[in-house]
């Protein structure tokens, strides 16, 4: 069987392209993280998500300006009022990275065109991540602007007090709960499941927490909400507060991730 | 080329598929056909690595799906047309496809001509196709790396005669080159037109496989008489092999001279006398079919 003469007016030969194909290389990493950064935004609720992630930044930062007191307005000030609702709208991104392939039943396709599930879970985690640093650079530009307008306004504020240690706690916290995202909606698999349970199980943790006397103590090193708390703050953690922010993402991340793995990788792709 | 041997997938106690063995070979339409339910989508899901089977192999070409490198390329696949997000629209699936297995874009309009949609309808959200529409997309996503082997669940579903003519006309072409492909149908009429080879399952178990040809013309004579009871037993005295169908009448393993000849020496008056000509498998399938269908309504 010789591939040479096949006529390039005609597909090939399907016997030579079975040949071919199978010491074709492997679909690399880097064009599944294209395609998942694609199909975020080629759904009409991914651009949705995002349109209402860069209307609430920029409202928050608007309102905190108009309405917050003025020796408030400083960089760390802004930066602070983005973050918030940037946080809760990236883990419902991470979510939907997921769980869509559920919902809308397109794993049966993916899955097919990549057998290799792992390696389609890590390229929505390295897309989401992306995600999450131009999401917090953005939110930087914004709260930059508002804290530049401030100035302008007064010359008493506007004050540059965001160091390298705020940066990064804010790219760590921005990306823990997208991680924290993925990790739910891989778990749970379905949308609405995982969005609820990431949004109630911390208010119920802390219902808990604040009820039960005997759980105040350990609190840091089971919520992850306690745990992240120093990071909002403007002074550097301790080393005891980074070993309860990292008990807290294993618990919260880094378990259900594994678990969600490890199911995936026997789990069967059905339709209905 | 698609080889199942002894494949079987349990679920619990029930068994969806069991002990499957068949070949689809290269060059050559093979139609996998059986009532719903019939294990079908599951052994299909198996080849393509989604569902791991409880005992058994299932390889195209020559291997696991999952060690097939960029599977894409080799292995059209059409699992369920309507398995698709809602809000994309028709190109952007394609592309997407395409991007996955470094195909060159050009290909997908390429595609979307040959299914016949229009550029209006591909930049439309695939949540408002029609099922046929979803099906043509569904037809040009597996075709879009021209695989020398496709897997087509229910391809025909949803589409009407003419895009059935259509169908039948891309897949000969298909397989004029020496494609391997293999599609799944319940519905009898659907499949016969289309397959070279037809694979014939029930309730997990394959009840019969041959070329199309071969399982329509069946073998032997269908004879009815008024006394049916005496018909039999002289075929029989004659060392031929009489069954009762189940639509009544006598399916005799021997031509319809022989079957006249032996009821004119006994005196006997025929009713009906024929070449089965195919009844024989649609008797067995609507048999299969009757039967699933009782069980699902007791259940």
């Amino acid at each position: 069987m010789s591939v040479t003469e096949t006529d390039s007016t005609t597909p090939p030969a399907v016997e030579a392209a079975t040949t071919d194909a199978l010491d074709r290389p492997k679909v690399p990493l880097t064009r599944l993280v294209r395609v998942e950064l694609r199909k975020m935004v080629d759904t009409r609720a991914g651009i949705w998500l995002f349109a209402a992630m860069a209307v609430i930044t920029a409202a928050a930062v608007v309102l905190y300006l108009l309405f917050a007191p003025e020796e408030a307005h400083t960089f760390w000030g802004f930066v602070g009022v983005t973050v918030t609702p940037q946080g809760f709208l990236l883990p419902v991104l991470g979510i939907l990275l997921i769980t869509s392939e559920w919902g809308q039943r397109t794993g049966l396709g993916t899955f097919t065109l990549e057998p290799r599930r792992g390696l389609v879970v890590l390229a929505k985690i390295i897309a989401a991540v992306l995600i999450g640093l131009a999401a917090v650079a953005i939110l930087m530009g914004v709260a930059a602007a508002g804290n530049a307008l401030a100035g302008a306004m007064d010359p008493a504020a506007g004050a540059w007090d965001v160091g390298g240690r705020e940066v990064g706690n804010v790219v760590l916290l921005q990306l823990l709960a997208i991680l924290q995202g993925l990790a739910f909606g891989l778990l749970l698999l379905n949308s609405a499941a995982a969005i609820v349970l990431y949004f109630v199980l911390p208010i119920a943790f802390n219902i808990l927490f604040t009820l039960i006397e005997q759980l105040r103590d350990i609190a840091p090193w089971l919520d992850l909400a306690t745990a992240q708390q120093p990071l909002f703050m403007d002074q550097s953690m301790t080393g005891e507060q980074w070993a309860q922010l990292a008990t807290t993402t294993g618990l919260w991340v880094a378990l259900p991730m594994l678990l969600g793995l490890l199911r995936l990788q026997r789990a069967e792709i059905k339709t209905a | 080329m698609i080889e199942c041997r002894n494949l079987t997938k349990r679920y619990g106690e029930h068994v969806a598929v069991d002990d499957v063995t068949f070949t689809a070979a290269p060059g050559r339409v093979t139609g996998f056909l059986g009532p719903n339910g019939a294990g079908k989508s599951t052994t299909m899901r198996m080849l393509c690595g989604l569902t791991r089977p409880t005992a058994g192999t299932a390889h195209v070409l020559g291997r696991p799906y999952h060690d097939i490198p960029n599977p894409g390329r080799s292995v059209g696949v059409l699992l369920d047309a309507s398995a698709q997000h809602s809000g994309r629209s028709g190109r952007e699936v394609l592309t997407l496809s395409a991007m996955v297995m470094g195909l060159d874009r050009s290909r997908v309009d390429e595609m979307l001509a040959l299914v016949g949609l229009t550029p209006k309808e591909a930049k439309r959200r695939v949540g408002g196709y029609s099922l046929g529409m979803r099906q043509r997309l569904g037809i040009a996503n597996a075709l879009l790396s021209d695989p020398p082997v496709l897997i087509l669940d229910e391809p025909a579903n949803g589409l009407d005669p003419a895009g059935i003519r259509w169908m039948r006309g891309l897949l000969s072409e298909f397989t004029h080159r020496g494609g391997t492909a293999l599609l799944s149908s319940h519905l009898l009429r659907e499949v016969e037109v289309i397959a070279d080879d037809l694979v014939v399952i029930g309730r997990g178990k394959i009840v019969a496989q041959g070329s199309t040809q071969e399982l329509l013309a069946g073998s032997g004579t269908v004879a009815r008489a008024l006394d049916e009871p005496a018909l039999a037993a002289a075929l029989e005295r004659a060392g031929l092999n009489v069954t009762t169908t189940s639509a009544g009448g006598l399916a005799v393993e021997a031509d319809p001279v022989q079957v006249g000849r032996i009821a004119a020496e006994q005196q006997l008056v025929l009713t009906e006398l024929r070449p089965a000509g195919g009844g024989g498998l649609e008797d067995m399938f609507l048999q299969l079919t009757a039967e699933d269908s009782r069980e699902g309504a007791a259940a």
